[in-house]
């Protein structure tokens, strides 16, 4: 086995594309569900908000990648509003039906034949990113890292603009919840009633809440997007929201740098246990009759699964974090 | 704490009123709560009924309100002199049961107002109703002078009237003192786009602090500041919770049964603290079953059961009305109760011992390591 | 209690595995994709199918043997696009779903991937004399009754325990697997595989909650945690289940190719193994909700619903209540997947895929009551089917979950449920 190729694979996914667009839409979901309290199991969409809306501003309609960025960052905020106004005023769990729900109605809606000439069907969009590469400051003769861990070009351009995003996300988030709107917003998720007999108007605080989260996660949208190089709807299902429920419990709620740590880790984790299988297999450690190359992908979903089950039961403040200030209890 | 309450510690049985009236069916009720734990505290044994003494004097506002009221009739639905909150025809219905259906209230300004009755004669729901938590079915209802019905609860709370919990709602992730910041009304901080530019807000951060912890200090919790409030016993939950509403500085107080589940020792010095409310300027209406407490500090009992208000009045002269008698006992004799209605009080009240079991426990240990 | 509750994962885990290893196709170098054409039990020669690159280049086309069987190699790793030229199929033979005929598939590397084409004389033959709604309520009807099944134990699960438990889905997956190895593998006819799978789902729910979720509730686990916790165990067990059975879709052996029938000149037309889902659903629904109503179990059952402490308090034994709940809950999930799986073949999905309709059932209904969740059912069954009047059949659970939040915003407690009250 080739344990060198498989931790640096491992390293390359944690802060490769996919960590980092983890990280922007956890973060945006650390808001909704760590700090607000609020159950959307709707994130999915948000990020799909974004990446839809800068891929079919671009490619459907052929306006310029930035008028791409408003229409994505707008379409999240136009979807938190209409997802507000009818969940906001609902109990937790009825609010994370509805919001799976709504996040299941837009992915049908994305992929349908009947909306194909727009969003591309099941096969989605590409070809939007031009402009952004345009800009790309990286030489694409090399490629960039350290020991080993390596990335090309195009994917060094995309983590610098995303990981700085993720800096300049964390400070907002740290500022915010530091402050009375802060306070104002975990008490909501403490006791909604208690904060209405103060005086604060509840609905405003989450919808508030609900928007930033959104925006957050459509510039994740925007990073797997341009990462990636095309779009599709069945990307952007229920699974992928509670991937970014494991990967911020993983790392800790309602802690600012939980989502980040979460998705790093969450990535990093699922390379290793993939390669470490794939290789295996190749080896014949595994034989064929009990696990094909085909069937690695459905064990890592299991594992995705067993160990949201191990967290929740064992460490639901996440690895590093400290029960006491555990956002999660018992309601 | 005001000196006058030092000398009688309330206690007994919620209802030992009733003990001193000839009534024949005044004999003790067969499934009351107790309404103390286990051994602390005076026990129901040691009290004696108190003769009715005049009420007394204790501050300015309070000359003024037990001056009003003295003019106003003792009957369901009197018109006040200086009403703060005047409620009419006020019907809450949840499907066939009428928990709530109040002809009309009126409450005087700076007065200390009692509303008793028996569990489930619908206070919670009616004060849920004032503070725009529930919608009722019909009614309307106006505080200074302005009607407040239909406005969302915390636009009732920014006019001035602020509730608390019959379950305290402590926020137990929040620190203590940020539970009492929270209360502060018009904070800067609170809108978002100021909240991410600290200096707009830092000195009224700074000011709020202050007050916080003057309250904190009069609520004698200024040690536990810094703690999660969940960390906090039950009673000195009720005291934090009283303390956060009155961070806003409202007019109109109403506390739902503040003294529940609250040790003797700590119910005195709520009462000091209702009563302080009062001298302050504040006008305080508070739900209560332990007819001591009633007695010594309201200026006003209203009496509600099965819904309506059935009496009002001082105190004394409430507390001697047959139709009080009956609406605490009449039930229990005259009309056989049904099976499920029997088992829903029986559980009620296991409930009820349960927690005060565990308040008490919880208490103790709290004192236990206080005193040598 | 770590420990116990480590024992219990494990014990579940592998509870889990026994589930039968059922057979995939032996591998081999290359990827293709292969099937075998089916009307019922006669293979379905001599029809064009062939594949297009995700560019739309023709790189394969075959036609059927007469097995049914082909297969078209692929070039490598992709998203090919696979079509049945519908003219080429016999007379009276059409696609089961005439939306089906050209299906997009992800192909991984050295993946020989099957490829379904359910055909069937379907509603085409007697189509001409249905009259399209009464048609589409009847199948609406169907479709309502089948996920009131899943509905009904999902909605007790949550009135007795405060649960929203998101792996439901998987029970019912879990029946219409069980059914499809007594079936399939072992040549068990359908009713008693059926029955069987009934049986096991309805053990493996109390087992459930003997094993997993008591024990979460003894350790006090919060409500949120316990429904994240059951998106995490429905994930795991999802892909145990396609770890075992593979991504197609697979039919029982009995009762595929059924004519149409039409009862006494009503204008609709169903096969007639629907008539008997209906039929099996309606009674078994009946039943839970009689016995809900008339038994002392299922008073106890009504009464935990209502207010657990105080019938705790008046000495009914919640636990067993719950473990009750969870066993006959489940054996309904299970049977609602032997029925689904008649209807519409066998999905390591199938209950995953119907789970939000099953949540928009019960949250119409009001979460926790059972006649509500079998209200909301057959008003999520039949808006469904309606609504494919107006819009195409693709999006109809987009009008059906639509329909879900604007309830809610009218209703938020559901049709039949009770407001929670305050302080
Ligand atoms: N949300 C609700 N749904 C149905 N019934 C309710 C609801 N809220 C209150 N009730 C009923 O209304 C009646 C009045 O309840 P309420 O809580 O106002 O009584 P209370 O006077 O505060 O009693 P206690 O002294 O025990 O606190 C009770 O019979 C109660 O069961
Ligand atoms: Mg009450």
């Amino acid at each position: 086995m080739d344990w060198g190729a498989i931790f640096t694979n491992a390293i390359e996914s944690g802060l490769g594309i996919d960590g980092v667009y983890f990280a922007l839409a956890a973060i945006g979901l650390n808001i909704h569900f760590g700090y607000a309290g609020l159950l959307n199991f709707g994130q999915s969409a948000f990020v799909a908000m974004g990446a839809y809306g800068l891929a079919t501003s671009v490619s459907t309609w052929g306006l310029p990648f930035w008028v791409g960025i408003l229409i994505g960052l707008g379409g999240s905020v136009v979807l938190a509003i209409l997802l507000g106004i009818p969940t906001l005023r609902l109990r937790a769990d009825y609010l994370a039906i509805v919001t799976i729900a709504a996040a299941e109605i837009i992915r049908l809606m994305l992929r349908s034949v009947s909306l194909k000439d727009t969003f591309g069907g099941t096969d989605g969009l590409q070809q939007y990113s031009g402009a952004f590469f345009e800009a790309n400051p990286y030489p694409d003769d090399r490629q960039y890292g350290v020991g080993g861990v390596e990335f090309s070009s195009r994917d060094t351009w995309v983590m610098t603009v995303g990981w700085s995003l993720v800096a300049l996300f964390c400070v907002l988030v740290w500022v915010l919840m530091n402050s009375p709107w802060g306070r104002v917003l975990k008490a909501i998720r403490e006791d909604e009633d208690a904060v209405r007999s103060l005086g604060k108007n509840v609905y405003a605080y989450k919808m508030q809440a609900l928007v930033l989260g959104g925006v957050i996660g459509a510039t994740g949208g925007f990073v797997v997007a341009l990462g990636q190089g095309s779009v599709t709807a069945d990307s952007f299902g229920s699974e992928t929201t509670f991937f970014l429920y494991t990967a911020l419990i993983l790392g800790g709620a309602a802690r600012v740098f939980g989502p980040v740590v979460g998705a790093i880790l969450f990535w990093s984790l699922l390379s290793l246990t993939d390669n470490v299988l794939r290789q295996a297999i190749a080896n014949g450690h595994i034989s064929d009759s009990i696990m094909t190359g085909t069937q690695v992908g459905q064990v890592r979903f299991m594992l995705v699964g067993l160990g949201l089950v191990l967290m929740l039961a064992f460490r639901p403040q996440g690895i590093f974090g400290d029960k006491k200030e555990l956002a999660l209890d018992a309601r | 704490m005001p000196d006058d309450m030092s000398g009688d510690a309330p206690s007994g049985p919620e209802w030992d009123f009733l003990r001193g009236d000839p009534d024949p069916i005044a004999a003790p009720l067969p499934a009351a709560p107790p309404s103390a734990g286990p051994s602390f505290g005076p026990s129901a044994e040691v009290f004696t009924p108190e003769p009715i003494e005049p009420p007394q004097i204790k501050s300015d506002h309070h000359a003024v309100a037990l001056d009003a009221l003295s003019g106003a009739a003792p009957e369901p639905g009197s018109p006040k002199p200086d009403p703060i909150l005047m409620a009419d025809a006020v019907v809450r219905r949840f499907g066939g049961l009428t928990a709530v259906d109040v002809t009309h209230l009126e409450v005087q300004r700076h007065s200390i107002t009692a509303l008793i009755g028996p569990n489930g004669a619908g206070k919670t729901t009616f004060f849920n109703l004032l503070t725009g938590f529930d919608k009722p079915d019909a009614g309307a209802w106006t505080f200074e002078g302005r009607v407040i019905s239909g406005l969302p609860p915390h636009r009732v709370s920014r006019r001035g009237m602020v509730r608390t919990f019959q379950l305290t709602k402590a926020l137990s992730k929040l620190s203590v003192l940020d539970n009492m910041r929270l209360g502060a009304t018009g904070q800067r901080g609170e809108a978002l786009w100021a909240a991410v530019l600290p200096p707009l807000w830092k000195r009224q951060e700074a000011a709020i602090t202050a007050r916080a912890m003057e309250l904190l200090e009069r609520f004698k919790l200024d040690d536990k500041a810094g703690e999660f409030a969940g960390t906090l016993s039950g009673g000195q939950r009720k005291l934090l919770e009283m303390a956060r509403a009155l961070m806003s500085s409202p007019q109109l107080v109403m506390l739902d049964e503040p003294m529940a589940g609250v040790n003797p020792a700590l119910t005195q010095s709520l009462l000091g603290h209702v009563q302080s409310l009062r001298d302050d300027g504040m006008t305080v209406v508070f739900v209560e079953h332990d007819m001591d407490v009633v007695r010594h500090i309201a200026d006003w009992v209203v009496v509600m059961a099965q819904g309506s208000v059935i009496a009002e009045g001082p105190p004394a002269a409430v507390m001697a009305d047959d139709r009080v008698i009956d609406a605490y006992l009449g039930a229990h004799h005259d009309a056989p109760l049904s099976i499920e209605e029997e088992e829903e009080r029986l559980a009620k009240a296991e409930n009820e011992l349960q927690a005060e079991i565990e308040q008490a426990s919880a208490d103790q240990s709290v004192e236990g390591g206080a005193t040598p | 209690m770590a420990r116990r509750l480590a024992g219990a994962l494990a014990a579940l885990v592998l509870a889990l595995l026994a589930i039968p290893f059922l057979a995939s196709p032996a591998a081999a170098e290359g990827e293709d994709l292969h099937g075998k054409l089916r009307n019922g039990d006669t293979a379905v020669a001599d029809v064009r199918i062939f594949a297009t690159d995700a560019g739309g280049t023709q790189i394969g086309e075959t036609r059927s043997d007469a097995e049914g069987v082909w297969a078209i190699p692929l070039p490598g790793p992709g998203k090919y696009t696979v079509t049945l030229d519908a003219e080429t199929l016999p007379e009276g033979v059409a696609l089961r779903n005439a939306d089906n005929a050209s299906v997009t598939r992800e192909i991984l590397g050295g993946a020989e991937t099957p490829q379904l084409f359910p055909l069937g004389e379907g509603r085409a033959v007697a189509k001409q004399d249905t009259i399209e709604w009464v048609q589409l309520t009847a199948e609406g009807l169907r479709f309502g009754l089948i996920i009131a099944l899943a509905a009904v134990g999902l909605s007790l699960i949550y009135g007795t325990t405060g649960l929203v438990n998101f792996s439901h889905g998987e029970l019912v997956t879990l029946g219409a697997m069980i059914a499809y190895w007594f079936n399939v593998e072992h040549g068990l006819q359908l009713i008693a595989a059926g029955a069987l799978a009934v049986a096991v789902c309805g053990a493996a729910g109390g087992a459930q909650d003997a094993l997993f979720w008591g024990v979460l509730r003894k350790r006090k686990t919060g409500l949120l945690a316990m429904m994240i916790i059951s998106i995490g165990l429905a994930l795991l067990v999802r892909y145990i289940y396609q770890y075992l059975f593979g991504g197609g879709n697979e039919a029982f052996t009995d009762y595929n190719s059924q004519t149409a029938v039409k009862p006494a000149g009503l204008p609709f037309a169903l096969a007639p193994k629907d008539y008997w889902s209906m039929g099996i659903a309606a009674a078994a629904l009946v039943l839970v909700l009689l016995a809900l109503n008339m038994t002392r179990l299922g008073k106890a059952t009504r009464a935990v619903a209502d207010n657990p402490s105080l019938a705790a308090a008046s000495g009914i034994d919640v636990d067993r209540v719950i473990r009750l709940v969870w066993a006959v809950g489940a054996a309904l999930a299970g049977l609602a997947g032997v029925l689904l799986g008649l209807a519409q073949q066998v999905n390591f999905a199938m209950g995953f895929n119907i789970l939000l309709l099953l949540f928009a059932a019960v949250t119409l209904g009001g979460l926790g009551s059972a006649a509500g969740a079998l209200l909301g059912s057959l008003v999520i069954g039949l808006f469904i089917q309606l609504s494919t009047l107006w819009v195409s059949p693709e999006l109809k659970n987009v009008g059906a979950l639509g329909v879900l939040i604007v309830i809610l915003l009218v209703r938020p407690q559901g049709i039949l449920g009770r407001a929670e009250r305050i302080g």
